[in-house]
């Protein structure tokens, strides 16, 4: 079990139980948490689960990949620290996550 | 006018894998139909969110992806001859005495018996930048799409975006437009390799100019843009002059039109019994991803269910003198005849 805490444009915070193995987006949708759309379902083919990484995460969670990489290009305000939600599988090594959620996902 | 109304048993709205099936399972039912959708080419979300990706879960086929799945759909549904109206999307839904009559963007005129709603989570639109005040500039001098290339002649042009539309119209407009510049957030295009190159010997050559960056602020007057503000990769801010933006940043889903047709809807959801797929109004059909009733499960082989017994209802719509038997196509040789293969 990993938790993680989703922070809103606003500052509230939000934090959930994610099971290894789930994407932290199916942790977020999972729980309803306002901000992750995800029209796609997780295909990583619609930037709408996009999330910045709190930097002392950045190393645990990793580089995006190619694919999702490309998929930023239609996210709105990237950032070094952006990521796709559906590309961060959930590992007992990131209990306690911190991410923050974009102002819009567009 | 009259002549170019097109008159037909059923028009489907929506051209992805449940809008596809039902032409299917009309057709069983000598159902013909005519078949509306904004994208240019079939198969929906199967074929603009993932048409490379696996899905697991259509009976009898182990694994299958999106384009596949629309390939072999198309080849189902083809001795039903079903026309299809791609890259439009419709506007208006009139009631007529008996029937429907349906208007796209593009003015095709239809009428009909009953309408089949398989829009999924709504029309495909193009992404808008959530940057304070675009609307105002929207149509005047930001553009999602480009319909005429004369509307840029001797302007200065702004691309947004790294993808095949930012390229394809980088190539295209800079010939006609006085300054081409072209934004993006880094210097890698998921974009045709070609159309990278070309791009990049227009730089080279001095013909467009490529910048890195993303746009912060809009800055204008009255819808009339005069530039825009960029947040470099070094997260320095730039200002670039620019008389026309085109921000091409994909596809998103927007319910659109259809929340004015008058039919009641719940959260953007048109609400159905479970008997005949049917909305709050006689003859109209909501099928697919864009319906909703106890239990509803957003999966492809759910409306393929939705599809085979809203067709029963609309045989009755459209043909209402004729008794609807019940067959299989594996043993009727009459379905068999409409499926060519008797």
């Amino acid at each position: 079990m990993a938790r993680i805490t989703f922070i809103q444009p606003d500052g509230t915070e939000n934090t959930v139980d994610a099971e290894p193995g789930m994407t932290v987006m199916e942790a977020a949708v999972k729980n309803s948490i306002p901000g992750i759309a995800a029209e796609c379902g997780g295909a990583c083919a619609c930037a709408t689960c996009h999330v910045y990484v709190e930097e002392a995460w950045r190393e645990a969670t990793g580089q995006p990949e190619q694919m999702e990489e490309d998929m930023l290009d239609f996210a709105f305000d990237i950032r070094p620290e952006s990521r796709l939600s559906c590309q961060i599988k959930v590992t007992e090594a990131l209990d306690g996550l911190r991410v923050r959620i974009p102002e819009k996902q567009f | 006018m009259s002549e170019d109304v097109i008159k037909t048993d059923a028009v489907i709205v929506g051209a992805g894998p449940v809008g596809l099936f039902a032409v299917f399972e009309l057709g069983l039912v000598d159902v013909k139909a005519h078949v509306i959708d904004i994208l240019d080419r079939p198969g929906g979300q199967c074929a603009e969110l993932y048409p490379e990706k696996p899905i697991y879960d259509v009976p009898g086929l182990t694994v299958v992806t999106g384009q596949e799945l629309t390939d072999r759909l198309m080849e189902q549904i083809k001795p039903f001859g079903a026309e299809f109206h791609f890259s439009q999307r419709v506007e208006s839904l009139e009631r007529l005495d008996g029937g429907f009559r349906l208007t796209t963007d593009m003015g095709t005129v239809f009428e009909c018996k009953v309408v089949i709603i398989a829009a999924g989570g709504g029309s495909f639109t193009p992404k808008r930048p959530p940057l304070p005040g675009i609307e105002a500039y929207e149509g005047k001098s930001v553009f999602y799409s480009v319909r005429k290339m004369d509307a840029f002649k001797d302007k200065d042009v702004l691309i947004v975006g790294g993808g095949d539309s930012a390229l394809d119209w980088t190539l295209n407009l800079q010939p006609v437009a006085n300054s081409l510049t072209l934004l993006h957030r880094r210097s890698e295009f998921r974009a045709a390799p070609a159309s990278v190159q070309k791009m990049l010997e227009l730089v080279d050559s001095g013909d467009v100019s490529f910048k890195l960056g993303q746009v912060t602020e809009l800055h204008g007057d009255d819808g009339k843009l005069t530039g825009v503000t960029v947040k470099g990769t070094d997260g320095e801010t730039f200002e670039q002059k620019t008389e026309v933006m085109l921000p091409f940043f994909g596809l998103t889903m927007k319910l659109g039109p259809v929340a004015d047709w008058g039919l009641n809807l719940e959260e953007n959801l048109i609400p159905v019994d479970t008997e005949k797929f049917e909305s709050s109004e006689k003859g109209i059909f909501a099928i697919g991803d864009i319906n909703t009733y106890p239990g509803k499960l957003k999966l492809i082989l759910s409306g393929f269910h939705e599809a085979a017994l809203m067709a029963q209802q609309a045989h009755n719509y459209v043909h209402p003198d004729k008794k609807l038997i019940f067959q299989y196509t594996t043993s009727s040789s009459s379905l068999q005849k409409k499926l060519g293969v008797k």
